[in-house]
């Protein structure tokens, strides 16, 4: 049902007269609050700016490419994770007390917040539909495997799974195996093949030549 | 409290849709209800721990077939008008009449956001006590069902779990949530196996870490 609402409810309806109650309830509590002082127009223009292109899931791309490379920085992400993130320069809402958990052959980490929607903003920005959604926030600490079926992931039944529910001040960023035959690919080459998803735990990173 | 948005283990919600990194955003108002909800929450009226117990105190129907931008606009709409910053005359005029209340902070300045963003809020405190519990003692979930906010999930209640990580000492929110205070607490990242949640027929590979504060577990043999 949410997905429903979320995916198609207001595409069409967004835009000329025909606005939908979820939009015409956002404008008149622009307008109002607006009018009486309590918000800047141009203040809620930089925060989606901020969200649209300059914090999103590239940064933490960039945090497991170097821990992919850098021995020593995967050290430090392993032990303290925010101190390490904010190496790179993220840091902040959402962030503010960051682990990182890594993928073995052995096992293999997913991460939902099954009592609202805590995400790490700072390394993946705003989190997608799916993970504020229903039907993934009842199923991933029940039925992970299923969960992943429907990303299209299979992992051998023997895998261990461990499902963090970040019900706290905690947020959680996955450390994916590194993809075989990347050897000799740089940070950014490297960075390029992991995706969002296979940071949450939903997905894996993509392999060398597959274009992201 | 026991509302739609405890979701852990539920059923019948049918299957995950993926989708791309982008676009971040699937209409132009889901943009201006995430930084109307910031901008909002920066003026400090309420902590973040309100906002989510107002989210949970959503009708089920309602909580469970609104988007999460829309539940989170219809709580911003509740919380705005507990705190009288707009009244439900003005709500049903779609303008303001009245003047605005006065509030903890500033409104935020274009200026002010990325600093804002960047600090972020740190919810750790020093800590008054040490832990009760070090990793790899054994403890139980209480029992409980409080009608007012909680961070203990419902299948997680009366369970049998080990303690994996001692994190730090956090702002507690079943009591910042209702305006008594930040009373920080040990939280713990607690692991709970498959089977002692979801019963024998659970995958036998499954672990369930779930961070939770000191006063929701006992200490077992």
């Amino acid at each position: 049902m949410t997905n429903l609402h979320d995916h198609t409810h207001d595409h069409d309806h967004d835009h000329g007269s025909e606005l939908s109650e979820a939009a015409l309830r956002v404008r008149a509590l622009e307008t109002i609050l607006t009018q009486k002082g309590y918000i800047d127009p141009a203040a809620l223009d930089a925060i989606i700016e901020t969200y649209e292109t300059k914090i999103g899931p590239r940064n933490g791309a960039r945090v497991v490419a170097k821990a992919w490379t850098d021995p020593a920085y995967k050290a430090r992400l392993m032990s303290d994770a925010t101190s390490a993130i904010a190496e790179l320069g993220y840091s902040g809402r959402q962030g503010e007390h960051m682990r990182a958990v890594e993928n073995t052959s052995e096992l293999h980490n997913i991460v939902v917040c099954t009592l609202c929607s805590c995400y790490p903003w700072p390394v993946l920005g705003l989190p997608p539909v799916w993970y504020k959604s229903t039907p993934y926030r009842s199923r991933a600490v029940m039925d992970p495997r299923g969960v992943l079926n429907d990303f299209g992931v299979e992992l051998p039944a023997t895998t261990k799974i461990r499902v963090w529910d970040s019900t706290a001040e905690m947020r959680y960023l996955v450390l994916p195996m590194r993809p075989e035959g990347t050897e000799t690919l740089s940070e950014d080459a490297l960075a390029d093949l992991v995706t969002r998803d296979s940071m949450i735990g939903t997905g894996l990173p993509l392999k060398k030549g597959q274009a992201r | 409290m026991n509302g739609a948005q405890d979701l852990g283990g539920m059923m019948g919600f049918g299957p995950i849709i993926p989708e791309p990194e982008k676009p971040v955003f699937h209409a132009e108002w889901e943009k201006r209800a995430l930084a109307i909800t910031l901008a909002c929450g920066a003026l400090e009226q309420w902590p973040g721990d309100r906002g989510r117990y107002i989210r949970e105190t959503l009708p089920p129907i309602e909580y469970l077939t609104s988007s999460y931008y829309e539940i989170w606009t219809k709580a911003l709409l509740k919380l705005l008008l507990a705190e009288a910053m707009i009244t439900p005359e003005e709500w049903t005029a779609g303008k303001a009449i009245s003047a605005a209340v006065a509030t903890k902070r500033p409104t935020l300045s274009a200026e002010r956001v990325a600093p804002l963003l960047a600090a972020g809020t740190p919810y750790n405190r020093t800590p008054k006590a040490p832990a009760a519990f070090k990793v790899g003692d054994k403890v139980r979930t209480i029992v409980a069902h409080p009608t007012t906010h909680t961070r203990l999930p419902r299948y997680a209640r009366g369970k049998k779990g080990v303690i994996t990580e001692v994190h730090d000492v956090f702002v507690f929110p079943d009591s910042l949530a209702h305006g008594k205070g930040e009373d920080p607490q040990w939280c713990y990242g607690v692991r709970f196996d498959g089977r002692e949640l979801w019963g024998p027929d659970s995958d036998p590979h499954l672990e369930i870490v779930i961070d939770l504060f000191e006063p929701y577990l006992v200490r077992t043999a």
